[in-house]
């Protein structure tokens, strides 16, 4: 921590003047365990992508879902409400 | 020099508050406060104030409106007291957190159970902690001009802290005081318009507030507490410049002959004017007996304190509140606590008197101090005295 800001570099109060910087704070290394998708399983529903909390899916090229693991907290919820089990949870071997 | 008038204490902080020009007043009626806001919000229905004044559904709701007006921009003014304090109690620490220079009155009253609608000062002393300067009028005209004032320090650039003006309910903000309403004119050259170093701004988006992870809270507090201590010599400036404008002098404590006083009475607020009638008719009787009330509580004047009583035998310090189970009154803990690095330091003994509108009379003040003698002469085993209470 000592390569942190002192408190006398601190903007007022700690507010924050960049727009959308939230997307810099890496949330993905929280998780402890990653959601894995299996391609062949996935018919491209976009439940996973509607439930995630965090808005952690995308749509790649191919019109699948992926994970954004920058972001991805790991809470399961798409493993859980995918129909056709294509969403597993595996530990993050960290 | 202004007008002199006899003003309802309470109409005189609605005054001062005016003369302030507020661009927003958001508050809930309780008693012993609702005069303030009550004449408020007529001026603003009659024209006279061109304020927003935002009817809220309860304290909290007032707070939350107060800190979303003062991160606008908007010089922010409320008043409140006791179970309206109380259930402020978490949008305080924000108002302070997040620096919003919003200035508040506190008609101090008792906190239930049992229900009282009276004075005592419990209700501020539960918000000690909250991060706002805090200073106790003793009078009406103290309390006209501690609002005024309160504006320039807590908006100063070097502050940016909210601020309360406290006075005791009914003793103070109930009774009708002759006393100089300043003009509009003398005001605005005294305070200039509020200029935010940081508000939400559309044209400059800024997000106000957002969490605090364990690796900046510490330094973030450590900002916030430089910036109420630092805020200290900024009041004393306010002090100076209002003196030189309007010739009314402040100080971070009132001494009244202590410099010989063997015995000293410390205590804050209205009954300041009962202790010191006591203390002239006990200094006829030959006994020397000071007074010292203390009208900065937040930032804590130490010097100023140590100064004053260094040199008694015996500091006799009157609570309105009493801590349970703890060390009696917050006003004395933190005296005794001030004074325990010196080496020659006078006796602090503890008093808890005027819990819950009980009157606080020169009789009492008389007993006070005949039991800091014994005190001093045989010594004492009590934490602290409960003055006025049947056993």
């Amino acid at each position: 921590m000592t390569d942190l800001p002192k408190w006398k570099a601190f903007p007022l109060a700690a507010a924050i003047s960049e727009p959308g910087s939230a997307t810099q704070q890496k949330t993905g290394e929280w998780r402890s365990e990653k959601p894995l998708r299996d391609p062949e399983a996935c018919n491209k529903c976009g439940l996973c992508w509607i439930l995630c909390p965090e808005s952690s899916l995308f749509i790649n090229e191919e019109g699948y879902y992926e994970v954004d693991y920058e972001h991805c907290k790991g809470c399961g919820i798409c493993a859980h409400e995918c129909p056709r089990n294509a969403i597993k949870m595996v530990e993050e071997e960290k | 020099m202004g007008k002199r008038v006899g003003l309802e204490v309470s109409f005189a902080i609605s005054e001062a508050a005016k003369l302030c020009r507020p661009d927003v007043i958001a508050a809930y009626p309780i008693t012993p406060q609702t005069h303030i806001v009550e004449e408020l919000a007529r001026m603003v229905a009659d024209g006279e104030l061109d304020s927003e004044f935002i009817m809220v559904e309860s304290e909290h709701s007032a707070m939350s409106a107060c800190c979303g007006a003062s991160a606008a921009g908007a010089r922010t003014f409320t008043a409140t007291a006791s179970q309206g304090l109380a259930l402020m109690h978490e949008v305080l620490f924000i108002a302070s957190g997040l620096r919003l220079p919003v200035v508040m009155a506190v008609a101090n009253r008792a906190l239930s159970a049992p229900l009282s609608i009276w004075g005592d000062q419990s209700d501020i002393m539960a918000e000690r902690d909250c991060g706002w300067i805090q200073v106790f009028a003793e009078t009406g005209q103290e309390s006209f001009d501690l609002t005024i004032q309160s504006f320039k320090w807590a908006e100063d650039e070097r502050v940016l802290t909210p601020s309360i003006v406290n006075i005791d309910g009914f003793t103070l903000s109930h009774v009708i005081e002759p006393l100089f309403v300043e003009s509009q004119e003398d005001i605005d050259s005294f305070l200039p318009p509020f200029n935010p170093k940081l508000k939400l701004d559309p044209e400059n988006p800024v997000s106000i507030g957002p969490v605090g992870f364990p690796e900046i809270y510490t330094e973030i507090k450590k900002q916030q507490n430089e910036a109420i201590l630092g805020a200290y010599p900024v009041i004393l400036e306010v002090w100076e410049d209002f003196a030189l404008k309007f010739g009314r002098k402040y100080s971070p404590v009132e001494k009244f002959m202590t410099e010989d006083a063997e015995i000293i009475i410390n205590l804050a607020g209205s009954i300041s004017g009962t202790a010191k009638v006591a203390v002239s008719k006990m200094r006829k009787s030959g006994k020397k007996v000071g007074l010292l009330t203390t009208r900065l509580w937040r930032p804590y004047p130490f010097n100023d304190i140590r100064d004053a009583v260094q040199n008694a035998k015996a500091v006799a310090v009157v609570d309105r509140c009493l801590s349970f189970g703890g060390p009696g009154g917050p006003m004395c803990s933190e005296l005794r606590s001030a004074l325990y690095p010196l080496e020659k330091k006078p006796l602090t003994i503890g008093f808890i008197a005027g819990l819950g509108g009980r009157d606080v009379t020169i009789e009492d003040f008389t007993q006070i101090v005949e039991i800091a003698e014994r005190a001093l002469s045989e010594g004492f085993e009590e934490e602290y005295f409960m003055i006025g209470v049947r056993e």
